[in-house]
Order: structure tokens, then sequence, then C-alpha cells
């Protein structure tokens, strides 16, 4: 199983901010396509400009493997302060 | 130290406290952010975090800032979820040897946490909400102090 995270305006696209994926996909691609197959939108807007992931609180560039369990977060720019 | 706070703060006790018993800090410097918006009912502005992570962020920026100055210590106080226009959203807190440094690192601190702290800000207008993204003056912000460090 994989918790998916969603900040910002990615969870006012989606409708949702937290959803839990199972099985969980191997790799962040799979996970991505995944999503692509019911919310095309939301897809775009995971690989839109600015668009960072997180695994388990760690930033990740690429394709990360997904391990059993994991946190993946979706984190748009960000702004602070 | 690091804190997310969901209700108001009181940014004059938490100056205070940091300021009381040093003996060796020569400067203590502020930053005090505040929610500009109409006045109203109804927030200005909300202020999403990632929990655990957003705060293992900013600790990381404000240890990158003690290093990069030499600080003696440094606090941010960030608040999140709705805010009223009036109120504080971010207390940064500074203390070194001397004003330059203090300062300087306040400055450093407060670009970085505009784009680089996971924080996710939604302004309330009157047409409705919209998130904020970084303008080109926050990322210009954030290359002065690239280009400091290349030189």
């Amino acid at each position: 199983m994989a918790r998916v995270l969603l900040f910002g305006r990615l969870g006012d696209i989606a409708g949702w901010r937290e959803r839990c994926f199972d099985p969980a996909p191997e790799r962040l691609s799979a996970l991505k396509a995944m999503i692509r197959r019911f919310d095309a939108a939301l897809a775009d807007a995971l690989d839109g400009p600015g668009v960072q992931a997180a695994v388990d609180k760690v930033m990740v560039r690429g394709d990360a493997l997904l391990g059993p369990g994991a946190e993946v977060a979706f984190l748009p720019p960000m702004s602070g302060g | 130290m690091i804190r997310l706070v969901a209700d108001a703060f009181d940014a004059g006790a938490a100056l205070n406290r940091f300021s009381a018993g040093r003996s060796i800090t020569g400067a203590v410097a502020s930053f005090l952010g505040i929610a500009r918006g109409e006045p109203g009912p109804g927030p200005a502005l909300e202020l999403e975090a990632y929990p655990g992570f957003t705060e293992e962020r900013i600790a990381a920026l404000v240890e990158t800032a003690i290093d990069r100055f030499g600080l003696q210590d440094a606090e941010v106080i960030h608040r999140v979820g709705p805010i009223p226009s009036g109120e504080a959203i971010v207390l940064v807190l500074t203390a070194a040897a001397h004003r330059r440094e203090a300062l300087q690192a306040c400055d450093f601190l407060m670009d970085y946490l505009k784009s680089r702290a996971p924080l996710w800000k939604k302004e309330y207008g009157p047409n409705g909400t919209r998130w904020v993204e970084p303008t080109a003056r926050d990322l210009s912000d954030i290359e002065r102090w690239r280009e400091t460090e290349q030189s």
C-alpha cells in the first residue's frame, strides 16, 4: 500500500488530499500512470512546472522506487512567510 | 527552535523570551510578517503545512543560517491554517555577537522561507481564493544569496 498526499493547488485539482493505493506501485512513474487512468487533469498537474515529490519525507528526483507502505507527497511550488 | 502554530501568538513575548539571559550576544534581530488583506470576517489567507516534513526542512534552513552567519541562536515561529488580516504569520529571531550577522541571517531566512519552506499559501480575495506561488521577486531575492556564495 502507498499513501499519497497532495498539497496546495494539487489537492484542489484532485478533490482529495490523501488517498491509499493498494497494492503499492513499485515506482513513482507507475503511480503517476495509475493516477492518469482515473484523473488526467491531476496527472498533468503532477508533471507540471515546479512540482516536486517526496518519498517518506525525503525529496526525490526522477523515477524513485516506492517501498511497501511508502508515503508519497506531491509538492507544488512552495510559498511560506 | 521551530514552531508551527495554529493560533495567534504573542511576538513580543517570544522576542523577550529569546533575548533573555544572553550575556555574550550583542544583537538580536527579528522579522515579523503580518497577514495583509481587507479587514473583515473570514481569513486573509490560509497556510498548509506537511506535518513533520515542514518542521524538518525549516530546521535545516535554520541550521544553514546558523553556520553561514555564525549565529549563536535562531528561532522561527510560523502560523498554519486560516489567518485573519492583521495577525502575525511568521516571526524570525536571530542572535549573534554583532548586528550585521543577526540582520543578514534574518533576511536570509525570510528569503528562503518564502520559496523553499514546505508551506502553501492560499489568499482569500473579493473574487475567491488563489494559491500563491513564488514571484519573480521571491526568486531573485534567493539568487542574491547564491551570488554571494560564489563570489
